[in-house]
């Protein structure tokens, strides 16, 4: 019943509520923001970041310092975060939290995939992907011919497994089976994840079907923004969608025969929810798209913790922690190349 | 926890209940829900019975309530001082209203075990009279009050002390706010203890 999992919530999940919405309280605010443009060198980054919680994991970095480094130590906050939380978690959440890391775990797959097609070293591209999503025999991933070896191999003792269905082809991998297996595995994912979000009911149902929903609405945008002009067809398009969302049904039948931004832009409109995001951008530009996006994202993450007793806490956390990482490189990255003008382009504030 | 749309609730309990009052009603072949039956039923029950279902009603399920809202306070309170420790002191008190629950229903349970009194059957040796059943239910009426009350009056504390203890660790000024409706949210419990005393004020078992 809708509001009575107050009273039960607490026996398996009350505790690490309480540390992931300690971890929330920790994350960085405008002030912080504000420091951070501040600086002159990546070593100022490094000392303003040190008085957050970044302080452990920067404090012993050795000058001189790189982007790559800070983006490395702050991942590495979030994973371990997270593990603390998966290691004592209870069935369902123990579920839950896996479900939300497939997605890294289906980008690091693309990612080995990709990169041993253009002959990269094996070990180079593991040191690239996503810690949050890797799984024991990734590594295999580079000897795989073709999708039907590579689910054979590898991918079949994986979470990734029902994800692949008989549809995908024999056809060796190039770079547009690889996009298309991706959105495959990733409609598939949310699919998924949405109609085990609406079993376990109450408040977690409601919020995270919410949230999935804009993410599966934004991957259905992006995909027909990126195969406009492209040899794909309407109905492999169609198929990428999922099955469920604000734009399921009527809206993916008009993104499928889109062709360019505003025919996108007059479908995306239909939806009440999404319109206020399209009448922010002038005709005809697509450039401020994806900040919006994840402005929106963000709101959404934040209008999470405003209730209690659920598990969208949980995926919430994960993905504001995304995307502060995300600002702290874009800020390092601006400032490294002296161009702190554009700094306040390409930053989303969280609160 | 089920869903009250479900046919269940709506079909089958109201048949099974019907047909359990004919199942009652057969004997009586011109009143639908056989009374003198029933009363018979009820007559042979001692008093006692009831009295003493009464307070351990009272003490058990106060006590259920008080440790209910100790465990949904706690596990929040325990998660949220790893990362602000200043909040536990303060934070007890939430513990302390749910613990209360408990004392009140000790209380009671201790006032109507007082009230229950020796009084032997009547002359048939098994049925007592009048004033010793009135007693006994409004033991069992007292106790039952005082139970439920205090059960969902310790709930109630548990999940506000939880969020209280969520808030102020993210603003310290939050703190006192919520504790105001907790204190209102202890009340309850407090209302259940008055009526119940009052119930049981007036037992007496015999004439």
């Amino acid at each position: 019943m809708y509001g009575f999992e107050m009273m039960t919530f607490n026996i398996k999940d009350g505790f690490l509520e309480a540390i992931v919405r300690g971890h929330r309280s920790g994350l960085l605010t405008v002030a912080d923001y504000n420091n951070l443009s501040q600086c002159e060198t990546l070593d100022d980054i490094k000392m303003n970041l040190t008085s957050t919680d970044y302080g452990a994991y920067l404090a012993n970095e050795a000058s001189p310092i790189y982007t790559a480094n800070i983006v490395e130590k702050c991942t590495l906050k979030l994973v371990n975060d997270w593990n603390y939380m998966r290691s004592q978690a209870d069935e369902t959440l123990a579920t839950f939290m896996d479900y939300c890391t497939y997605g890294h775990m289906i980008d690091n797959v693309v990612l080995i995939v990709t990169g041993t097609l253009h002959e990269r070293d094996v070990q180079e591209l593991l040191d690239k992907c996503h810690p949050l999503g890797m799984f024991d025999s990734i590594a295999t991933l580079a000897v795989a011919q073709n999708m039907r070896e590579l689910y054979r191999l590898v991918l079949v003792d994986t979470p990734l497994a029902p994800y692949f269905s008989e549809n995908l082809t024999h056809e060796d991998l190039d770079e547009m089976n690889i996009e298309i297996m991706r959105n495959t595995l990733y409609k598939a994912y949310l699919d998924d994840f949405a109609s085990f979000c609406q079993k376990l009911g109450g408040t977690t149902a409601e919020i995270m079907g919410d949230m999935l929903a804009f993410e599966t609405d934004r991957r259905a945008l992006n995909i027909t923004l990126n195969s406009i002009g492209t040899e794909l067809t309407r109905e492999d398009r169609k198929k990428l969608y999922s099955n469920f969302g604000l734009l399921y049904p009527h809206g993916h039948n008009e993104l499928a025969i889109a062709e360019d931004f505003d025919q996108i832009r007059s479908a995306m409109e239909k939806v009440p929810a999404y319109s206020g995001i399209f009448s922010k951008l002038g005709y005809g530009e697509s450039q401020m798209l994806d900040k919006l996006l994840y402005e929106e994202e963000v709101k959404k993450c934040v209008d999470c913790f405003e209730q209690q007793f659920h598990y969208g806490v949980f995926y919430a956390y994960m993905k504001l922690r995304e995307q502060e990482i995300r600002n702290v490189m874009w800020i390092s990255e601006c400032v490294a190349q002296d161009q702190k003008g554009r700094i306040s382009d390409g930053i989303v504030y969280l609160f | 926890m089920t869903d009250l749309t479900h046919p269940v609730v709506w079909f089958y309990i109201p048949c099974a209940i019907t047909w359990i009052c004919f199942l009652i009603s057969v004997g009586s072949p011109d009143r639908f829900i056989d009374y003198d039956w029933l009363w018979l039923l009820f007559r042979n029950m001692s008093p006692y019975f009831w009295s003493a279902l009464g307070v351990a009603l009272a003490v058990g399920m106060s006590i259920l309530g008080a440790a209910w809202g100790i465990f949904i306070t706690g596990s929040s309170l325990v998660g949220a001082a790893i990362r602000v420790p200043r909040i536990t002191s303060k934070n007890l008190i939430s513990v302390i209203f749910c613990e209360a629950v408990a004392i009140y229903g000790v209380i009671v349970a201790i006032i109507l075990q007082t009230k229950i009194e020796p009084v032997s059957p009547g002359p048939n040796g098994v049925t007592y009279d009048k004033w010793a059943m009135a007693s006994g239910y409004s033991i069992f009426g007292s106790g039952v009050t005082c139970g439920f009350a205090n059960l969902v009056c310790g709930m109630c504390v548990g999940i506000v002390g939880s969020s209280c203890a969520l808030s102020d660790a993210q603003n310290n000024s939050l703190f006192v706010k919520i504790l105001v409706v907790e204190i209102f949210g202890s009340a309850l419990g407090l209302f259940g203890v008055i009526i119940g005393i009052i119930m049981s004020g007036g037992v007496k078992w015999t004439a």
